[in-house]
């Protein structure tokens, strides 16, 4: 049992968990994951880590809610338990003095890209982060990665805060304007990571990316978290979660993360039913093939 | 191999002893147990199981003991259930083997002690497996454990991975008066035997028994931890105080073809589809969160043709599975599948396509499975393993629609141990390097076997390095030589 110290929204939405983890304190490297499983019949689910402090033994997870386990999660209060946490899952990110790198955060990507943004910056990178949003309360981290970044560059959907557009305009501007970009990470939504793949592929800039795959036990053992990089079948868990952007097949990555899509909204749909009491079972929803086929 | 009746109390001469058939295990019907997760054999009575017991010849040298890789005094256990002692049968056998409810179900006897009873010279040889699982339940059911008495030696062993060569490690050490922790990567102990083997060839009640008795023995065990990740083996020993450690950590990362399709929808890999059913219990989503693909009235074929592959599509098929099949490139000869267990598959209605092999998966466009083109084989020359090489016969491609396929053609070594572990020792292939013999590393204090030092291969084999690591450790920690 893994013990919440602290929680708190951060934005609608999402929620920062302060977990009693000392082994994964003590271990932990930006870049790396763990896998967490809330209870007996819980699913198990890779998150990254955002922080952690040795000394008090404790890690930090930044989780957005989507379906029923990241609902879940973001329903536990301080003090309450998770059954399992395993980890530091992943090779830590590569960190080492590039000269100019640009972390970039998308949604609660940024949480993800933080501690690689603080690592550049420790050693001795010219770190500008650029942090994109749906809106302004999506936003996150802001004063953190100022905190660790020469430079920050913010963009929201909307424009409901600082400039209203995408990540990658940011990122075109700066390769318009000539600034040299030795390495580009970056962390968010598959779309956006795509959209910054190909923009820095014709600029021939280095560029890693951070793959949040359908992960079982994370030690390589199952190989559900295979993607297809330079043609090839690596295991997110032990070969990654970061990867050369150039290299990876977004469009497997899609497929396969979108292959349990039915059962995650059922899931959803059970969950958000049950959470409102009194209402009767769901005869209205579409009955879920594989709760047929199990029920057996 | 004089078989003696000297001092025997079987009432048999030995002539007569040959004459009584060997007792059939009774099994469930192939037609019910297709459809559910029960235990396929039943096992014996005790009618049954002394009628069995008869049958041993008592060799002045059993073969069998010589052939067991953990050593199980065969003829010693069975007299005693000759003599109705089936506790003490059952004691006799703990002697050798810290798991023999599981051993019994699952060892291959026919590659070991019963391939070499003096029996099958002329009839069918002893089931010292059945008698095995026999007296195991017999001794479970009865809930009288004796717990042995040990003098304590201060010192401290960690054992990484709670399979079956950990938990023999484990048992044997602390018998012998060591502390002994064990490390476990998942959130379920067991290994192999509770992620991997399925319910209805293996309990998992069985092994959370064996596990409630080894706690009672003073094994203590730790979930939820990754070493190499979340305490590397240099942190135990030098930061934790243990003072050996063995790794066990088993099966490795899971092998694909290459072929093209195999990143479609619907295209699993044998680990994932055994982790998902038995560890996870997605079969019974939504009760469970964890999902998998619904196999009602699918299609479903596991390419391969080892006892993974068969567990694979025989619990494909007790989910529903419309047709079953297993896609093997070799002959039934060639088989590694136990063949019991290719039997039973048979019995159940698994669909044997063999000599064939997929070249190519099929997508609905829409990214999921809906075929495997195969192509059927001959076999030519044989290869380095020694068995005949299968060559594929020209202009014999042809579809096999498919909603599911399971990939089941072996491992490859999991480098996280090795590659957190500075200057131990490994072969070309990535497994850890240790002494046959002693299972050493060439890291002093640390000791390695089963799977993550030979590949993958049989329960009983890991169990068999876990009981010569026992050994070497403990004459490592009480004569402090290495």
């Amino acid at each position: 049992m893994f013990k919440i110290v602290h929680a708190e929204f951060i934005a609608p939405g999402i929620k920062r968990l302060i977990l009693e983890a000392p082994r994964i304190a003590r271990k932990q490297k930006a870049g790396q994951f763990v896998i967490l499983r809330i209870y007996e019949e819980g699913e198990r689910i890779p998150l990254t880590i955002e922080n952690s402090d040795p000394d008090k033994g404790t890690i930090s997870i930044v989780v957005q809610s989507a379906g029923k386990t990241t609902r879940l999660l973001n329903s536990l209060e301080t003090g309450d338990h998770i059954l399992d946490v395993v980890g530091p899952l992943g090779k830590p990110s590569e960190i080492e003095k590039f000269g100019t790198v640009v972390v970039i955060g998308g949604g609660v990507g940024t949480a993800m890209a933080y501690p690689s943004a603080a690592a550049f910056k420790r050693a001795g990178n010219r770190v500008i982060a650029i942090v994109g949003g749906r809106n302004k309360e999506l936003v996150i981290l802001e004063q953190e990665l100022r905190a660790v970044s020469d430079t920050v560059m913010i963009t929201t959907d909307d424009g409901s805060y600082a400039d209203k557009g995408f990540v990658t305009d940011k990122l075109r501007q700066l390769i318009e304007n000539g600034v040299r970009i030795d390495l580009v990470l970056a962390i968010g939504p598959i779309p956006m990571m795509r959209a910054v793949a190909e923009m820095t592929r014709k600029e021939n800039i280095r560029t890693v990316v951070s793959l949040n795959t359908i992960m079982i036990d994370g030690t390589g053992m199952c190989g559900g978290c295979r993607v297809l990089v330079d043609g090839k079948s690596e295991f997110a868990c032990v070969d990654g979660p970061e990867f050369d952007a150039h290299k990876v097949n977004f469009e497997v990555l899609v497929q396969r993360n979108g292959m349990y899509r039915d059962a995650e909204q059922r899931s959803l749909t059970d969950y958000e039913r049950s959470k409102t009491a009194k209402v009767a079972p769901h005869e209205d929803a579409e009955p879920c093939a594989i709760a047929q086929g199990g029920k057996r | 191999m004089i078989p003696v009746t000297k001092k025997s109390i079987n009432p048999l001469p030995l002539r007569e002893r040959i004459k009584v058939p060997r007792q059939v295990m009774p099994e469930q019907l192939a037609d019910e147990r297709n459809k559910n997760f029960t235990e396929v054999n039943l096992g014996y009575s005790p009618e049954l199981a002394r009628q069995e017991a008869l049958r041993c010849l008592e060799c002045a040298k059993p073969t069998c003991t010589d052939n067991c890789p953990v050593g199980v005094k065969v003829k010693e256990f069975v007299e005693l259930i000759v003599a109705g002692d089936f506790l003490g049968a059952a004691a006799k056998i703990r002697e050798n083997n810290v798991l023999p409810a599981v051993t019994g179900r699952v060892c291959p006897q026919e590659d070991h002690c019963e391939g070499k009873c003096l029996l099958s010279k002329k009839v069918k040889p002893l089931g010292i497996g059945y008698l095995e699982r026999f007296v195991a339940d017999y001794e479970q059911r009865m809930g009288t454990h004796v717990l042995p008495d040990v003098q304590p030696t201060g010192k401290k062993v960690a054992v990484v991975g709670s399979g079956p060569s950990g938990l023999t490690v484990a048992g044997d050490l602390i018998q012998k008066g060591h502390k002994v922790r064990v490390f476990e990567a998942l959130h379920e102990l067991g290994g192999v035997l509770v992620y991997g083997i399925p319910e209805f060839r293996l309990p998992k009640q069985i092994i959370r028994e064996q596990l409630d008795y080894m706690r009672e023995m003073g094994v203590e065990f730790e979930t939820d931890v990754v070493v190499g990740r979340t305490v590397t083996i240099d942190e135990l020993i030098h930061e934790e105080g243990y003072d050996a450690v063995y790794i066990g950590t088993g099966a490795g990362l899971p092998q694909f073809m290459g072929i093209p399709g195999e990143h479609l929808n619907g295209v699993y890999s044998a680990n994932e589809f055994l982790t998902r059913i038995n560890l996870m219990k997605a079969y019974k989503f939504p009760a469970y969160d964890e999902p998998m693909v619904d196999l009602h009235g699918k299609d479903v074929a596991v390419i391969g043709g080892g006892n993974t592959a068969l567990d694979a599509i025989r619990s494909a098929l007790r989910l529903g599975a419309r047709k079953a099949y297993v896609i093997y490139r070799r002959s039934d000869a060639e088989m590694p599948a136990r063949a019991e267990e290719v039997h039973h598959a048979r019995q159940e209605g698994i669909d044997f396509q063999m000599l064939t092999a997929p070249v190519e998966f099929l997508s609905d466009g829409k990214g999921w499975l809906t075929a495997a083109r195969c192509v059927r084989m001959e076999l030519g020359e044989p290869d380095e393993s020694g068995r005949r090489r299968p060559v594929p016969v020209k202009g014999s491609e042809f579809d096999l629609p498919l909603s599911v396929a399971v990939m089941a053609i072996g491992t490859t070594a999991n480098p996280i141990v090795q590659s957190t572990t500075p200057g131990l020792g490994t072969d070309k292939r990535g497994y850890i390097q240790a002494d046959p013999e002693t299972q050493r590393t060439n890291r002093p204090g640390v000791f390695a076997g089963g799977d993550i030092v030979t590949g993958a291969a049989t329960v009983i084999l890991a169990m068999g390095a876990g009981r010569r690591a026992a050994g070497s450790i403990h004459d490592y920690l009480t004569t402090g030589q290495w």
